[in-house]
């Protein structure tokens, strides 16, 4: 069961975890990740996050088929959201469902590590004062990152 | 073929798609990079760490000794800051 959205508006994230057990027995563990806009010690106004339409929601699939080859997932959610996000709001989501909780906070963690090198988002930075700072730069430690679950750079 | 780009390659070049008609030796990704590169003023800032430019063909990450042969869009963006 996977279940992947690509979208501006906010989403539940104890809800959309929550069903990925609902009405099933087999469920022993969900290990759900939400990744928030911070505010940068209060310089930060919001991120302005662009994404590539078709590809953003097939490169989630493709991480999430890449996770299910490892682990005996029994239902992954992913949820990025695009656009304007103030600090606080919810940027991301991964919810994995598995009969132990070993395979549940691995897929959950790969799946973090994977979607931040391979999913085609950027993100900008706008200031408090109003001003563009510019496009954040991709970080060296999320690539060593996913290099830990044997991720080739895309 | 369609070429669509994203964040500051987009902003560099000063649009986000176009349709391209790339002569018969530009045969790989990399080719194709420097190409466009010596298009304009836009293009050549946009491109002008060709090593930091992702690529995808048909919406799959590729490399720059990929074959551009039987694409229809291809993509150009910077490495992605998403999560």
């Amino acid at each position: 069961m996977r279940k992947i959205r690509v979208q501006a508006e906010d989403f539940d994230a104890a809800a959309e975890a929550r069903a990925l057990s609902l009405g099933r027995a087999d469920v022993g563990a969900t290990v759900t990740f939400v990744g928030y806009c911070r505010d940068e010690g209060g310089t930060l106004a919001a991120l302005e996050i662009e994404h590539y339409p078709g590809m953003a929601e097939a490169e989630i699939e493709r991480v999430v088929a890449e996770a299910e080859t490892r682990w005996p997932l029994i239902g992954v959610t992913a949820i990025h959201r695009f656009g304007r996000l103030a600090p606080g709001a919810q940027i991301v989501m991964v919810a994995a469902a598995s009969g132990h909780r070993a395979a549940a906070f691995a897929a959950a963690e790969m799946l973090m590590d994977y979607l931040k090198t391979r999913a085609p988002f950027w993100k900008q930075a706008i200031r408090a004062d109003g001003t563009r700072e510019g496009w954040v730069e991709a970080k060296d430690e999320d690539a060593d990152s996913a290099a830990r679950w044997g991720a080739a750079e895309p | 073929m369609k070429a669509v780009y994203f964040a500051w390659v987009r902003e560099r070049i000063g649009k986000s798609e176009e349709e391209i008609s790339p002569p018969a030796e530009v045969v790989t990704v990399g080719d194709l990079i420097a190409w466009l590169a010596g298009r304009g003023e836009g293009y050549a800032y946009a491109f002008e760490k060709a090593s930091v430019i992702r690529a995808a063909i048909d919406r799959v990450h590729v490399k720059h000794h990929a074959h551009i042969a039987d694409g229809r869009e291809i993509a150009f963006f910077p490495p992605m800051t998403g999560g």
